[in-house]
């Protein structure tokens, strides 16, 4: 009998990416999402017997820029295809997409795990429209109706296919994240999956070590997020373990993932479902890509996550895990870099823009940090009153949570509120001779030699001036008025 | 006449992929008219296309293409007066029965 260790996972992410386009894919409807139900539409996208679908040029190229930032062969010649299926969300009941000559294949994606680098082969890259949106009343099952708004149908739709070289489900969130940061940073796509932007299927089979055969593959559907990526993979590939140490066999099937419930449920027998008879798409003629156009594109490419982490860690000195995330969108990682060209104390700004900034944003995208009320240089202006002694840190803390919700710069608000840190001797020497009167059971504890009291003496001179005061400040008071230590 | 060369299960298969419901006497009148069309492109495969590129247009043509631009959309009262049924603004159609 073989036991479920000897087994390791073979898994493949098919990522769809929906377009950061105006228009649709092959007609001029707007792609805004978010608009009324029906509000969207034409009849090229409604899919009318008689229209003419024309390929939008902008889809097209950022396909191309995806392809080469992916290391991919872009081919020469490509061509639509109608693939056949019938669903309500699609009215003509085929989807215009590409067969067997996508628009770029063979590339790949270096993703690090557990501190290895690991390249992840891309298969192919292609370009398709995306289907309408269904509405049930109630669930899919009990539904009398469902409603269909056709206002997403048509939507350009990037199809990136991984080959089967992932082995974790780690290694399968990792690889997803990467690609989502590649497509923000390239500009193609908003990377927005609660919106639907991004959208992720995982195909799953699991082989005995050490063997070079494929086992059957289950493909699991409806993965919105790199948290079900990861836990969905693993339940299937445990499932799938499951059932061949105890005897059966793995049916190739498609599965659901059910994020509640955190478990895939079959969709029903799909015999049919492959069956789509594609055959090129006779209204759109072929596209054919001059090497001057891709070249020309790939001069466009900007710097890209990896490359700007590497960069981040050897220009900036930050340890690799606040390059890392510094880096996950290009929006926060160009605000990093703007803050440090004003302040040039990189760690410094690094844990303001990770703990602080951070905590308070919505997200790290690019809508998120453009609606940042403090922008890079206020952020800088504010670390350089810590810096020159105006504030102190702590200060600071208050300070900046007072310029997120007003959107005013730190002078401002330091000047208004009487702020400025009180770093005269004369001034907080009468506070700490206060203190110490006052206390006289912690000038007991320290005689008795308990260090731990300076810093609750410490504590109690900035809480009599509301933090105002200069800690370095008060310690050296302190330690000069306490006696020596026996 | 000769049996022909599509089978009736192949008939069913192509009719349940259409979604179509055919009858017994349809089922046998497609198979037929089925059967005559593929004796016709039987036709063309004798002839000899050694030396002829394969085509998938009628016109020599590549790189249709336009501008990323948004025009108007169809007013949706319009778009919904094709509809079979509506709610609200929604095109409304049966449940989905899954195979």
């Amino acid at each position: 009998m073989s036991r479920a260790a000897d087994y390791e996972d073979v898994i493949g992410l098919e990522v769809h990416a929906q377009l950061l386009t105006r228009s649709k894919m092959f007609c001029g409807c707007p792609t805004t999402f978010g608009g009324a139900p029906n509000s969207q539409t034409c009849p090229i996208c409604q899919g009318m017997p008689g229209v003419l679908p024309v390929i939008n040029r902008r889809a097209v190229e950022f396909a191309m820029r995806t392809a080469l930032a992916l290391h991919c062969t872009i081919n020469s010649g490509c061509r639509f295809a109608r693939k056949h299926y019938y669903y309500p969300d699609m009215p003509k009941n085929y989807q215009i997409s590409q067969y067997e000559e996508p628009l770029a294949v063979e590339g790949w994606l270096e993703i690090e795990v557990g501190g290895q680098v690991k390249r992840i082969g891309i298969q192919r890259v292609h370009l398709e429209e995306d289907v309408g949106k269904l509405v049930h009343e109630g669930t899919l099952e009990t539904a009398r109706a469902s409603l269909v708004d056709f206002n997403r149908s048509g939507v350009p739709l990037m199809e990136i296919v991984s080959k089967p070289d992932i082995r974790s489900p780690e290694e399968a969130a990792v690889y997803f994240k990467a690609l989502r940061a590649i497509l923000i940073y390239l500009g193609v796509c908003d990377g927005n999956m609660e919106e639907g932007s991004l959208r992720c299927d995982t195909n799953v089979s699991i082989r005995p070590r050490g063997s070079s055969e494929l086992g059957t593959k289950v493909e699991v559907k409806n993965l919105n997020s790199f948290k079900n990526v990861q836990q969905a993979t693993a339940y299937e590939g445990e499932r799938q373990r499951m059932a061949i140490t105890s005897g059966q066999t793995i049916v190739q099937e498609t599965r659901l993932w059910e994020a509640d419930r955190s478990y895939t449920l079959s969709m029903r027998s799909k015999e049919y479902a492959h069956d789509y008879r594609y055959f090129p798409e006779p209204d759109l003629v072929p596209l054919k890509v001059e090497q001057r156009w891709a070249d020309q594109l790939r001069t466009t490419l900007p710097e890209l996550p990896v490359e700007r982490q590497r960069r981040f860690v050897s220009q900036y000195g930050l340890p690799a895990y606040d390059a890392d995330l510094l880096t996950q969108s290009r929006a926060l990682a160009d605000y990093y870099e703007a803050a440090v060209r004003e302040y040039p104390k990189p760690k410094v700004v690094s844990n303001w823009v990770m703990s602080e900034l951070l905590r308070e944003l919505l997200g790290d995208d690019e809508a998120a940090i453009s609606k940042s009320p403090i922008p890079p240089r206020n952020l800088a202006r504010l670390l350089a009153l810590i810096e020159d002694g105006t504030i102190s840190g702590k200060i600071a803390k208050d300070v900046f949570e007072k310029m997120y919700r007003s959107g005013e710069d730190a002078e401002t608000i330091v000047r208004r509120e009487g702020l400025v840190q009180v770093a005269d001797a004369g001034a907080l020497g009468a506070v700490v001779g206060q203190v110490l009167a006052s206390n006289p059971g912690a000038v007991e504890d320290w005689k008795k030699g308990k260090k731990q009291s300076l810093g609750f003496l410490v504590g109690q001179v900035m809480k009599a001036t509301q933090g105002k005061a200069n800690p370095a400040l008060v310690n050296q008071l302190l330690l000069e008025r306490l006696p020596k230590e026996p | 006449m000769a049996e022909p060369k599509i089978t009736l299960a192949e008939v069913e298969h192509v009719a349940r992929l259409a979604r179509l419901d055919l009858s017994e006497p349809e089922k046998k009148r497609m198979r037929f008219q089925l059967d005559a069309i593929l004796t016709y492109i039987d036709k063309l495969r004798r002839l000899d296309t050694d030396d002829v590129e394969p085509t998938s247009h009628a016109i020599p043509m590549v790189n249709v293409m336009r501008e990323d631009e948004v025009r108007p959309c169809l007013p949706t009262e319009e778009m919904l007066a094709n509809a079979p049924e509506r709610e609200g603004d929604f095109v409304r159609v049966p449940r989905i029965i899954e195979e």
